[in-house]
């Protein structure tokens, strides 16, 4: 079975907000001023579409910016996992 | 010393949200008859009020955002009507589309798609409709008026509807072809009636022990029926909508989309003539699948908002996004409920405080769970003062210093 390569133009879905993979200095330095340990980062599928095509691996952080309705850009960050859990 | 109005407005882009320091300075400049003492005032009052407007930290920021959609969700159920025949489709709308989204139904009761269309296709009806064909899912049944076939006899006779072949955009010689690639049997046209297909079933589909068999033909019918002649599987109606109608040079403009009923995310973005950009679901699982986990998040808040906006009730955004963010917290979209967030609290007491108290209670003493009182709900249970606010400081006073205000 082969695995498909998700269709770039999903980037540019209006849903889609900008992804970025922190390199590593950038992560400790947003873990440390957050202090918090990577694990206590919302997390995100390695399956995830938008991880798969930035072609991040477990153990990465992603930037997220946001289009925040209330106050305009908004940062977030999450911990790219092998598994997420499912209900 | 006071610092200048430019040192203060630098400061303000700091801490004030990118929309709040933009309208601040849009206003700014508007006051003309401001002195720059006054706009320096101004924007120092501004900082002011956000910061004492942040949430502070130990403030129960789920249960107030429970509380506040709990409560209009209430006045909803009352309010909650059908729209028959207003709409086309038929629309999942109010308290059961809300339970819907939080209980993160897989499929939602009625899937619906909103297709947007790229610069070509999206201002003419035409075009519009010529997408709208290559969507729509469509089966032999659709197009055709009468299938007869007599038992004993191999001959099948398919008379199409012309209408419905036009509406569909479908040819007769389309549909041989589709017939011919089958292994049914020779399809032909009729000689006398352009609009009627003559099928001669092969002997390995009806063998002839089998001749006299309803079962058999029955069983052929309905194969009949359900062929695959083109579209995309899952949209099951398409129809045409005008969603903007602009006048640019005295011309009336309008822009079309196609609503369908059904959905399929990821085939549809694939069609030549879809905005991908803009096209969406209402089924929240698919977009997660095919956009990713951060869209699902949009997704939830734009479809809590939107039922919560269509019942007129005002519930701040605030509250709503909290709920997405908890949701699609692990990577997955999870239901706020006993088998999702709820159910998956460390707490054996708050586990048993939401659903299905027993068996929580059985699970937990089988597994022998320690229970360390952290949450709100188990602290509430056992009697303790909950964690939260001024319950999260903890406070301890030397013995000295209390002896000494005694004595005072």
């Amino acid at each position: 079975m082969s695995i498909k390569e998700p269709d770039r133009r999903i980037l540019k879905h209006r849903l889609v907000p900008e992804h970025r993979v922190l390199s590593f200095e950038e992560a400790v330095g947003i873990l440390k001023s957050l202090g918090v340990k990577p694990w206590q980062l919302p997390q995100i599928s390695v399956n995830d579409p938008v991880v798969r095509l930035l072609g991040a691996k477990p153990g990465d952080i992603i930037e997220i910016k946001r289009r925040s309705p209330t106050g305009g850009v908004s940062i977030a960050y999450r911990l790219v996992v092998a598994f997420e859990r499912r209900a | 010393m006071r610092r200048s109005l430019k040192s203060i407005l630098k400061s303000a882009k700091e801490i004030l949200p990118e929309n709040l320091y933009e309208e601040l300075v849009k206003k700014l400049e508007e006051a003309k008859d401001l002195t720059s003492k006054d706009k320096y005032e101004v924007v120092e009052e501004v900082i002011r009020r956000y910061i004492v407007s942040m949430v502070e930290p130990g403030e129960p920021v789920g249960t107030v955002a429970a509380q506040s959609i709990g409560e209009p969700g209430t006045q909803m159920t009352l309010r909650t009507f059908h729209y028959a025949g207003l709409m086309e489709f038929d629309v999942t709308l109010g308290l059961p589309r809300l339970i819907e989204v939080v209980d993160a139904k897989r499929e939602p009761s009625t899937p619906i798609m909103e297709i947007y269309l790229d610069e070509d296709h999206r201002y003419s009806e035409e075009k519009a409709r010529e997408v709208a064909r290559k969507i729509e899912y469509t089966t032999l049944e659709k197009v055709m008026y009468s299938l007869e076939y007599t038992l004993g006899d191999r001959r099948v006779l398919i008379k199409l509807d012309p209408e419905m072949l036009e509406d569909k955009g479908v040819t007769s010689n389309m549909i041989l072809t589709v017939l011919n690639n089958t292994n049914i049997g020779e399809a032909i046209l009729s000689p006398e009636d352009p609009y009627a297909i003559i099928l001669d079933v092969s002997e390995k589909v009806i063998p002839d022990e089998k001749l006299f068999d309803y079962k058999t033909y029955k069983e052929l019918e309905f194969k009949l029926r359900k062929l695959y002649i083109k579209g995309i599987k899952g949209i099951n109606r398409t129809s045409i909508k005008v969603i903007d109608e602009k006048i640019i040079e005295g011309k009336v403009v309008r822009e079309y989309a196609i609503i369908t009923e059904g959905s399929n995310l990821a085939e549809v973005l694939k069609v030549e003539g879809v905005d991908y950009t803009r096209t969406k679901t209402n089924n929240i699982f698919e977009i997660a699948e095919v956009l990713g986990i951060e869209a699902a998040r949009n997704a939830i808040i734009e479809e809590i908002m939107k039922v919560l906006e269509d019942s007129g009730l005002d519930v701040d955004i605030r509250h709503v996004i909290l709920v997405a963010d908890v949701m699609t917290w692990s990577g997955a979209v999870r239901q706020i409920g006993r088998l999702g967030v709820a159910g998956e609290k460390p707490s054996a007491l708050a586990r048993a405080a939401f659903e299905v108290t027993v068996k929580q209670l059985y699970d937990a003493a089988v597994a022998g769970e320690e229970e360390s009182l952290r949450g709100v709900t188990e602290s509430i249970i056992v009697g303790l003062p909950p964690r939260v606010g001024t319950g999260l400081v903890i406070m301890s006073i030397g013995i000295q210093p209390t002896n000494q205000i005694r004595e005072r």
